[in-house]
């Protein structure tokens, strides 16, 4: 089975030869990398968080909305047999979109849902994260402690399933 | 022949006030709320994404309390919301490898990598009706074992691959041809259906069928109607990551994640001419936690793969178009229940047919009457 999470990067629209020195094993720029990840990140969180998380951050930046934020739908594919050829189940809604800060910083934001304010948001710091003066800050303020609280619920889940392990015993027949 | 009538905007407004009253029910209790839908009524919210093919749980709670609780009204609702919103596009196919796992269980191996976790399961339930949910008695917490740091990321390996080295078990699927990609799959939503059909198609429309209809025809098959002697090979119950190429950026991106129920289903095959006795599969995928819908999917699946096996087809469940055709809820209660709309003028032609082959007949009949009494008095 071929990865298809593999980009090829040449294909990639936008990426020049220049940004392709350094990249790594699935074709990505570090910079992609990092966006790759952030948008994850802000996708997966709980909305309610995330605002609190940037209100904590104490900024207003002006932005220009380029596109959305739009709600529709993303087709879920699943694989025939779980790794065969893929398939189309069903669809889930999606929102998306994309902003530009005043100094010229455009983000982008994709996820799961129709919140539009969540979406505007993400995006809002998807772009002021591309800012390596900012990058950081973000990174500590937001993004990590999202990252932490996804990672926590899991655990969570995860040590309830595993009280739920069984482990079967055959029995002999006729045995009394 | 189906004739407009006009008319009537008076009674369908009341009658629609009086739907919203009944709706409401008794104005001195809370009205429900889709937090509490989707908290507590979660596998009717379900049911609901499934077999609407939509999957947003506030949606789908909406949907139910909008319909009343009446499953096939609510998922009509979502169907028909689905119509109003552009196609962004395409998801990566999900891996339900990487499945953040809730519950998985095996009916052919009892000692799999990963092991058995049965998760908020209703079986071994005595199912008697228990009279402290009749009040709102405090839930303890649930149990929890945490998970030695070695274990965290223990692979759950699908079972379907735990003997496939030996080629005991039929791959996947064909794999695509070296160098080149998988086919781009169909999509019922955009093409109208054609038999006879994929089997990436039937998957589609299995996963969005009635699960009643799927779990009749599946018990059908077990019952001798298409034999497949199944074994549930796997269960798993989980949330995977859903993720969609972004083309203005060139990369994919993580949307969110979905939760999911995936039944590998075994059967026996004692091979064809040129297939070697080997297990093969019946394979079910479909929102949310919805275990006897998978199951009753992958075992239509795989009796829908009779004419792809060289098998005889047979009984029911192995018919394509009657299966396909039949399964989705939503064009079932469509047609029958368009029967209740006014056929006024349908039924006077009718009415006046009737009523003229009727009189032919007794006047015909009065004639061998008279014919036969003619012939009595001779």
């Amino acid at each position: 089975m071929q990865d298809q999470h593999t980009i090829a990067a040449d294909t990639a629209p936008g990426i020049g030869a220049d940004e392709l020195f350094g990249q790594s094993p699935d074709g990505l720029t570090s910079d992609q990398q990092a966006r790759q990840q952030r948008m994850s990140i802000l996708a997966n969180a709980p909305a309610a968080e995330l605002i609190r998380l940037w209100k904590t951050m104490k900024l207003d930046p002006g932005c220009e909305l380029l596109r959305g934020p739009e709600t529709g739908l993303v087709a879920l594919r699943g694989r025939i047999g779980g790794g065969g050829a893929p398939f189309n189940f069903g669809e889930a809604t999606v929102t998306r979109a994309t902003v530009r800060m005043e100094d010229g910083a455009i983000g982008h934001a994709v996820m799961l849902g129709r919140n539009h304010g969540k979406a505007k948001l993400a995006a809002v710091i998807d772009a002021l994260a591309t800012d390596p003066a900012m990058e950081a800050s973000i990174e500590q303020a937001i993004l990590v402690p999202l990252k932490a609280l996804v990672a926590e619920r899991d655990k969570t889940r995860a040590a309830e399933t595993q009280a739920t392990r069984v482990n079967f015993f055959t029995m002999v027949r006729g045995d009394d | 022949m189906y004739v407009a009538v006009k008319g009537g905007e008076a009674a369908i407004k009341a009658a629609h006030e009086l739907l919203a009253d009944r709706r409401r029910g008794d104005r001195s209790l809370p009205a429900i709320t889709l937090e509490q839908i989707t908290e507590q009524m979660a596998l009717a919210v379900d049911r609901v994404m499934s077999e609407g093919a939509l999957y947003d749980r506030e949606l789908a709670a909406l949907a139910i309390k909008q319909a009343r609780g009446d499953m096939i009204e609510a998922i009509f609702l979502m169907r028909a919301y689905r119509t109003t919103l552009p196609r962004l596009g395409y998801s990566q196919p999900i891996d339900t490898g990487k499945m953040t796992i809730e519950r998985r269980i095996s009916a052919t191996f009892k000692d799999l990598p990963g092991g058995q976790i049965l998760g908020p399961t209703f079986d071994y339930t005595h199912r008697l009706l228990d009279p402290s949910l009749a009040t709102d008695e405090a839930v303890p917490e649930p149990q929890t074992i945490e998970q030695a740091e070695d274990l965290a990321d223990e692979p759950m390996p699908r079972v379907s691959d735990l003997i496939a080295g030996e080629g005991l078990m039929e791959p996947d699927s064909a794999a695509p041809q070296y160098g080149s990609d998988w086919d781009e799959p169909g999509d019922l939503t955009r093409k109208p259906m054609q038999f006879p059909m994929e089997r990436d198609l039937r998957l589609q429309a299995l996963s969005r069928g009635d699960e009643g209809f799927l779990l009749s025809l599946g018990y059908s098959t077990q019952r001798g109607f298409g034999r497949s002697h199944p074994f549930a090979g796997e269960i798993r119950i989980g949330e995977v990551d859903v993720e969609m190429e972004v083309p203005e950026l060139g990369f994919a991106v993580s949307l969110g994640r979905i939760q999911v129920s995936e039944c590998q289903m075994v059967n026996q095959f004692k091979g064809s001419k040129t297939v070697p006795p080997q297990f093969t599969r019946g394979y079910g995928l479909v929102f949310g936690q919805s275990e006897r819908k998978a199951m009753s999917m992958a075992l239509c699946d795989r009796a829908l793969r009779a004419r792809e096996l060289d098998e005889d087809i047979l009984a029911p469940a192995q018919d394509e178009e009657f299966v396909i055709s039949h399964a989705d809820n939503v064009q079932a209660t469509g047609f029958v229940e368009h029967l209740k709309l006014p056929h006024y003028v349908d039924f006077q032609a009718e009415l006046k047919l009737v009523r003229r082959m009727q009189s032919e007949f007794f006047k015909a009949n009065s004639h061998k009457d008279a014919d036969e009494e003619q012939e009595a008095a001779q």
